[in-house]
């Protein structure tokens, strides 16, 4: 569900006559440019020069764990605090803040999982002009420049990235409030004293916006004044650059010169607009820069208001002109220059040294953590609705797919089934029995997910609204009185999730005594989590709304996640932390794919939509988000037939699979359009659910290593630099290359298949393709191209069945594609599906097979492991095969059996039926 | 290994009855009529006799066929069919997705063999159910069905009888236009007017003249009472009222609650003595709900004209008019304000129109038209009009909501009176105007048995009526028609 759209009456007619206007496409209007957003507008207007900052040598301390230095701006005299960290796993930290605060600037607190472990940091060389230290491996070294203040990480004699190269390192001190009233004389005094970047005070900088700030009808007072930060980096040798989400653009990023920066501010944005910099649901501050010598990550840990400028010394040349560098060998390597602005708190930056993509997300997960491995159903497919209006109309559903056979696993539950959009309460007279549809649903060994937002009805009968108001948990307004806002329910109270004690308490909720009717097949959904706030200010919460002590303002973009982690919370301790939980959110931060799910918000039925949804969940599964899907058919308006179905054949290859449709549409449940498309729709879900046991696998590893699920394919082919812009298909692990077809009436697509001497086969046809080459592929409405890598293994269960749960335990069927050397390497990861003894008590079987020699086996890939499965491998297909003359299957007893098999010499395709024998035990099969 | 268990097990079927059992052997999941595909022991032919394999390979948790007819008692094959032949109830096919998945789908527990689900056999619960509700579903559509030949009858002689009104209304009007001819002539030439006899006529004209208007007033007046008083309870209530929007006293096509309260004399209810006065006020513009046109036209016929009039040997137009030149003017205006008036207009088009409705082949559904149904839930009351208009009201104050005017019949081809379609209601925001599917069931009464709302703005109504009864088959056949064994 979500966005802001009418079905509350007169509640809101003021509010949409004055947002809404009967327009249809976002309002730019509502949402602040950089030249509207006061602190981004002061940095900004600084530009690359001589930076005022200057090392004081003099000052550096080195410990075993950091070395500390004091920098000082030459024009104010202020100074600040450097801490520098190595890292374990090759990352650098660079920490700045004041050396003396006025008062305590805010430090991003539970984002990492723990304080990250350092190595000693050894100093090299030291004479007036810097110092040179050894950053441990690799013959890395990190240059420390006196003046003007510089940092460099070389490794060898190449230069990786560059600190405040352009100088524009700028960090607005905290001051006290002068008097308007400024004589002339100390006026002049401050002259002397305030350079060209730090603007005066008194009234231009009321006229700055330093100390209020107004925004269409709502003025900003910063009790704090101006509290800015901004670093710049260089990356030489860097053209593409990835991350920053959630925007709705390119997978690789644009340069920002004449246009806005990136926006990250986690906003509720109407119908937003694609290709552009705008600010969306949610925020993560990392940016991966990538070159086929190279990849590495830049983390700016902050959670406020923040802006990101990229610039490129080679964006604007024309192929020609870089043809002509090259051949006249100009000397200027290309080479990427990124500027980081937020609102307030201090410079902390994570540098992630890579060098390879894999590194990149270990070193990351080793900070924020890993994805949150679901429960196997919620990867299968997700029916949802704003809204399933009552109890009939969601066993009708039910029904209906078990009539058209379609599989499906959850079914949603938007804000109407909630007793006047009170959260944790059912409407008494549509829902008047929730425990008996979830029976119902149990019964069909499916499950449920209900809406929980953050906003809180203000209703003096209302249980959770008086708790919270009588424990003091509610965010503050400036003035120490509740926060209050219009939001669905009308008005309405923010629980301050950034409070433990308020975390705790709401988890508490989630208990099957205290959310009544819940049970243990419901999941939770947490939506408008920015947090939404409809009469606010870009809809959003005022920026001097309290949380304890500090400004929304400072901690903007953790609201989110911290609902979510509340939430999941919640759904852990109602299992007596047994099973895994499964919550879905729309705002998040780094960190939040420890907790679970996040979707694309408010899309709209377009093709554009569709082709977007690409993108977005490639850039979030670069910074750690891997559970990442869009509204499948789209939000708003409706979509065509045909959108449908490429729609659900795309989703059904990307990892959170939800159909979703705005109130106001026409319904769209998948037969619904006639029985051919009804087909269609099954088929693609069916996919889905054949290939669970290989999406399970590569959350498994998600979760185990932080690698992405869904990858750009410059992931695994980093050489490659052909796939560094594409954002048009996409890798499932290292082995489905998928192509959506996502142009109306589209009858075939360009597939670009990578890896030179690679082979790629098609799964539908088992046609091979050689790979480093772009590819036509015809296609009709049945299907989208998707292609197995030559050299892979990947286990699928052919029988669908009505939900993920009932195919538990068949069988499995092994999908072995030879490389050119007639080599082939997979794994098969059991576990139970929903509870964290895989974790707890190493409950589960992780087997590498691998075929080498003609001979086919399973071996244990974690000794320590067990657990029991009936599931057993019931095919084998040989795709690239030569005919054998006879296939063995040896077993751990000793025993021998002949295998049946069957061969299709047209498409090299050997099938060996039955193999039979338990998928968790060790076995061969030999062909010869 | 499970599979090992499949292999080929035989389902039993005791058929009761004669003391010896005989036993039917047909692999598992297989009907009947194919039995004779699989024979035990010789090598099977796939259904699509895409290959062949040996007989213990079927059913043996492998899919070898292409149409998945090798496992018609196991889940191996993505496209089989497993047979459960419900014994008691009726026999089905599901998908072999839905053997051993832990569900019951069979009632005789057949599909759920090996997966540690615990079934009841609910077969012959399920048929007992069933039966008895195929009983009880054809008396009803025998007795609907009758009803239903009734409507049609009823429907023909209405049709005739509307038709033969508007003819004679029609032809009265010519009538009227020669009458008026003659009265201006009369006029003209009208001389000599009598005033005391005139004025003594007069007076007991106008008297009894009243006394007619009174006592058929006073009819009018109970009838509409009746009509009225919905719910019977001896009080025309505001809600009761507030139908009859052609009441609206500032004609702006809505009724509001603030008007109808007016008209009632600012009381929320009246009994039938209060009523007298709140007649007098609404009793020009009301229209019956029952036949209009029947008191429209008793109301015209019955105006002018006294009988037994002074002057006697003379026709009683002429004798009034030869007493007062001024009573021909009256008499002149009163017949062109008749066939002219917007009133006679009216009625005409409306009995036009009512004739030109597709009222089903029979005109069975005629019945409805000028009907409303009404169906409370917890939040609105529903209204049916057919061939009119369905709304929606708040049930605790708020005003009504259009959700669809008449539209046409819309049902599938074979059975186009079997729903029908209100559209052009009220507009939704940034959607369509409202409309109403109203689907139509047999049923004795003539009611609204529920509404929903499935999609944003598009109405669902289920509505019974013996109009749509078919010709019921009989009872044996029914029960008979559905089971095997």
């Amino acid at each position: 569900m979500a966005a802001f759209i009418v079905r509350m009456g007169p509640l809101l007619v003021l509010w949409l006559a004055v947002f809404l206007s009967g327009t249809w496409a976002v309002d730019r209007g509502n949402f602040k440019t950089c030249d509207q957003s006061a602190f981004c507008k002061r940095q900004r207007a600084l530009k690359p020069g001589q930076s005022p900052y200057r090392a004081l040598l003099e000052t550096l301390e080195l410990t075993n764990t950091k070395l500390t230095l004091q920098l000082i701006n030459d024009n104010n005299k202020v100074r600040l605090l450097l801490e520098l960290y190595r890292l374990q796993g090759n990352m650098t930290r660079v920490k700045i803040n004041e050396l003396k605060p006025l008062k305590p600037r805010f430090e991003v607190p539970d984002v990492l999982i723990n304080d990250p472990p350092t190595e000693p940091l050894s100093l090299l060389s030291q004479d007036e002009n810097g110092v040179v230290l050894s950053l441990g491996a690799d013959s890395q070294w990190l240059i420390v420049s006196a003046k003007p203040f510089r940092l460099d990480i070389m490794e060898g004699r190449e230069v990786l990235l560059s600190l405040n190269s352009r100088g524009l390192l700028a960090f607005e001190h905290l001051r006290i409030r002068k008097d308007t009233q400024v004589d002339p004389e100390g006026a002049e005094k401050k002259e002397e004293t305030d350079a060209a970047n730090e603007p005066a005070e008194g009234e231009t900088a009321k006229e700055d916006g330093m100390w209020e700030e107004t925004f269409k009808s709502h003025t900003d007072n910063k009790p704090n004044g101006p509290s800015s930060i901004s670093l710049d980096f260089s990356l030489p040798g860097v053209e593409h650059v990835y991350g920053i989400p959630e925007h709705a653009d390119s997978l690789k990023l644009k340069t920002t010169d004449g246009g806005d920066p990136y926006r990250l501010f986690n906003l509720d944005v109407f119908q937003y607009e694609l290709f552009n910099p705008m600010a969306l649901y949610g925020a993560i501050p990392v940016m991966l820069s990538h070159s086929a010598q190279r990849t590495m990550g830049i983390f700016w840990l902050n959670a406020a208001e923040t802006w990101v400028d990229i610039s490129s010394n080679t964006a604007g040349k024309t192929v020609f002109g870089q043809m002509l560098d090259y051949v006249q060998g100009s000397s200027e390597t290309p080479q990427t220059d990124v500027r980081w602005i937020s609102e307030s708190g201090i410079i902390d930056v994570f540098i992630m040294l890579g060098p390879t993509p894999t590194d990149v997300f270990s070193q990351y997960s080793s900070l924020t953590g890993t994805q949150a491995f679901p429960p196997l159903s919620a990867l299968a497919y997700h029916q949802c609705r704003w809204n399933y209006n009552d109890q009939e109309d969601v066993a009708a559903v039910d029904q209906g797919f078990d009539e058209h056979d379609i599989p499906y696993d959850f079914i949603w539950l938007d804000i109407e089934h909630t007793d006047g959009k009170r959260y944790f309460t059912w409407d008494p007279h549509k829902f008047p029995q929730p425990k008996d549809m979830l029976q119902g649903l149990v019964d069909k060994r499916r499950k449920m997910v209900t809406i929980v937002d953050p906003h809180i009805k203000v209703d003096s009968s209302y249980k959770i609204h008086n708790e919270i108001r009588s424990k003091g948990f509610y965010v503050k307004n400036k003035d120490g009185g509740d926060y209050e806002g219009w939001c669905w329910p009308g008005n309405s109270g923010y629980p301050d999730f950034t409070n433990p004690e308020m975390r705790a308490w709401w988890a508490s909720m989630f208990a099957y005594d205290q959310y009544e009717g819940s049970m243990e097949n419901m999941y939770t959904w947490n939506d408008m989590n920015e947090p939404s706030v409809f009469n606010g200010p870009e809809v959003t919460m005022h920026k001097d709304a309290l949380h304890g002590n500090w400004e929304n303002r400072d901690l903007h973009n953790l609201y989110g996640l911290y609902v979510q982690m509340a939430t999941a919370e919640g759904l852990i301790e109602r299992s007596g932390g047994v099973e895994r939980p499964f919550v879905l959110t729309r705002a998040f931060f780094a960190g939040s794919q420890r907790y679970g799910a996040v979707w694309t918000g408010d899309n709209t039925a377009e093709w554009e939509h569709l082709k977007i949804s690409i993108p977005m969940c490639l850039s979030l599964g670069l910074v750690g988000v891997s559970f990442c899907g869009a509204d499948v058919g789209g939000f708003f308006k409706s979509p065509s037939t045909e959108l449908l179905v490429r729609w659900y054949q795309t989703g059904a290859y990307q990892p959170f699979f939800r159909a979703h449709a705005h109130l106001d549409t026409p319904r769209r449940e998948p037969w619904l359009f006639g029985p051919e498309n009804t087909a269609l729709i099954r088929e693609a879900v069916r996919q889905r659910y054949a290939l669970l046991p290989y999406w399970y696998q590569l959350f498994y590893h998600a979760h185990h290593s932080g690698q992405p699920v869904m990858r750009p394919l410059w992931v695994e082919y980093p050489q490659d630099t052909a796939t560094f812009s594409m954002d048009d298909q996409f890798l499932l692990g290292r082995d489905l290359l998928v192509h959506p077809v996502t142009e109306e009436g589209g009858r075939g697509v360009t597939a670009y298949l990578p890896g030179k001497g690679e082979v790629w086969f098609d799964v539908h046809t088992f046609q091979k393709h050689n790979g480093a080459q772009n590819l036509y592929i015809p296609v009709t409405i049945s299907s989208i191209p998707v292609f197995q890598r030559g050299g892979s293994i990947i286990p699928r269960k052919a029988r669908v069945r009505r939900s993920s749960s009932c195919m538990e335990h068949d069988p499995y069927t092994l999908f072995v594609a030879l490389s050119p050397k007639r080599f082939a390497q997979g794994e098969l990861y059991i576990d139970d599906g929903h509870t964290f003894n895989f974790d707890k008590q190493k409950q589960f079987i992780h087997r590498r097979l691998s075929f080498a020699n003609k001979a086919l086996s399973s071996r244990n890939l974690a000794p320590g492991s067990q657990f029991i499965t009936p599931s057993w491998i019931e095919k084998i297909v040989i795709l690239g095969a030569s005919k054998p003359s006879k296939a063995t299957l040896k077993t751990p007893d000793g025993k021998e059996n002949l295998l049946e098999f069957e061969f299709d010499a047209s498409m090299s395709v050997l099938t060996l039926r039955k193999p039979g024998v338990n998928a968790g035990v060790d076995w061969t099969v030999v062909l010869q | 290994m499970s599979c090992a268990l499949l292999l080929l097990l035989t389902s039993l079927a005791l058929v009761m009855g004669t003391g010896t059992a005989v036993e039917i052997q047909r692999p598992r999941g297989v009907p009947q009529s194919k039995r004779q595909f699989y024979e035990e022991n010789k090598p099977f032919t796939c259904l699509d006799g895409s290959s062949t394999i040996p007989f213990d390979q079927v059913n043996d948790d492998y899919c070898d066929c292409r149409d998945g007819s090798d496992e018609p008692g196991t889940a191996a094959c993505p496209n089989g069919s497993f047979h459960c032949t419900n014994a008691g109830f009726r026999p089905a096919f599901i998908p072999s997705s839905r053997i051993n998945d832990g569900i019951c789908d069979c009632c005789d527990t057949t599909d759920e063999y090996n997966s540690g689900a615990t079934c009841q056999n609910t077969c012959r619960e399920m048929g007992r159910k069933e039966r008895e509700s195929l009983q009880i579903m054809a008396e009803i559509t025998k007795e609907g069905f009758l009803l239903k030949q009734q409507l049609i009858h009823e429907a023909k002689r209405g049709q005739e009888d509307k038709q033969g009104k508007l003819t004679e209304l029609q032809g009265s009007k010519k009538g009227l236009e020669g009458k008026m001819e003659a009265l201006r002539t009369v006029k003209k030439t009208a001389e000599d007017p009598e005033k005391e006899a005139k004025e003594r006529h007069l007076k007991s004209w106008e008297e009894q003249k009243e006394l007619i208007r009174m006592e058929k007033d006073k009819t009018r007046m109970a009838e509409a009472f009746l009509e009225l008083d919905d719910d019977a309870d001896g009080y025309v209530s505001v809600a009761e009222l507030q139908s009859h929007l052609e009441l609206d006293p500032d004609s702006d096509g809505s009724l509001t609650e603030t008007e109808t309260q007016g008209l009632l004399g600012g009381a929320g209810k009246v009994d039938t003595s209060t009523f007298e006065t709140v007649w007098s006020g609404i009793k020009d513009k009301y229209l019956s709900e029952v036949s209009t046109y029947v008191m429209k036209t008793y109301v015209i016929q019955s105006f002018p004209y006294p009988k037994g009039s002074p002057g006697s040997g003379r026709s009683n137009e002429v004798s009034i008019i030869r007493f007062e030149n001024a009573n021909v003017c009256t008499l002149l205006s009163a017949s062109q304000s008749l066939i002219c008036g917007p009133e006679f207009i009216w009625i005409c088009r409306n009995l036009e129109k009512e004739i030109g409705f597709d009222f089903g082949p029979s005109a069975e559904f005629a019945y409805l038209y000028s009907q409303c149904y009404e169906l409370s839930t917890s939040e609105y009351i529903y209204r049916l009009c057919p061939f009119n208009r369905v709304s929606q009201k708040p049930k605790f104050g708020g005003s009504e909501t259009n959700l669809g005017l008449w539209g046409q019949w819309a049902g599938p081809e074979e059975n186009l009176y079997s729903v029908m379609k209100y559209d052009h209601g009220q507009g939704c925001w940034q959607g369509p105007n409202r409309s109403t599917t109203v689907k139509l069931t047999c049923g004795k009464e003539t009611v609204v048995t529920s509404t929903s709302e499935p999609s944003r703005c598009e109405y669902l109504m289920e509505f019974t009526t013996p109009a749509v009864c078919q010709e019921p088959a009989s009872l044996d056949e029914v029960l008979h028609g559905h089971t095997e064994l």
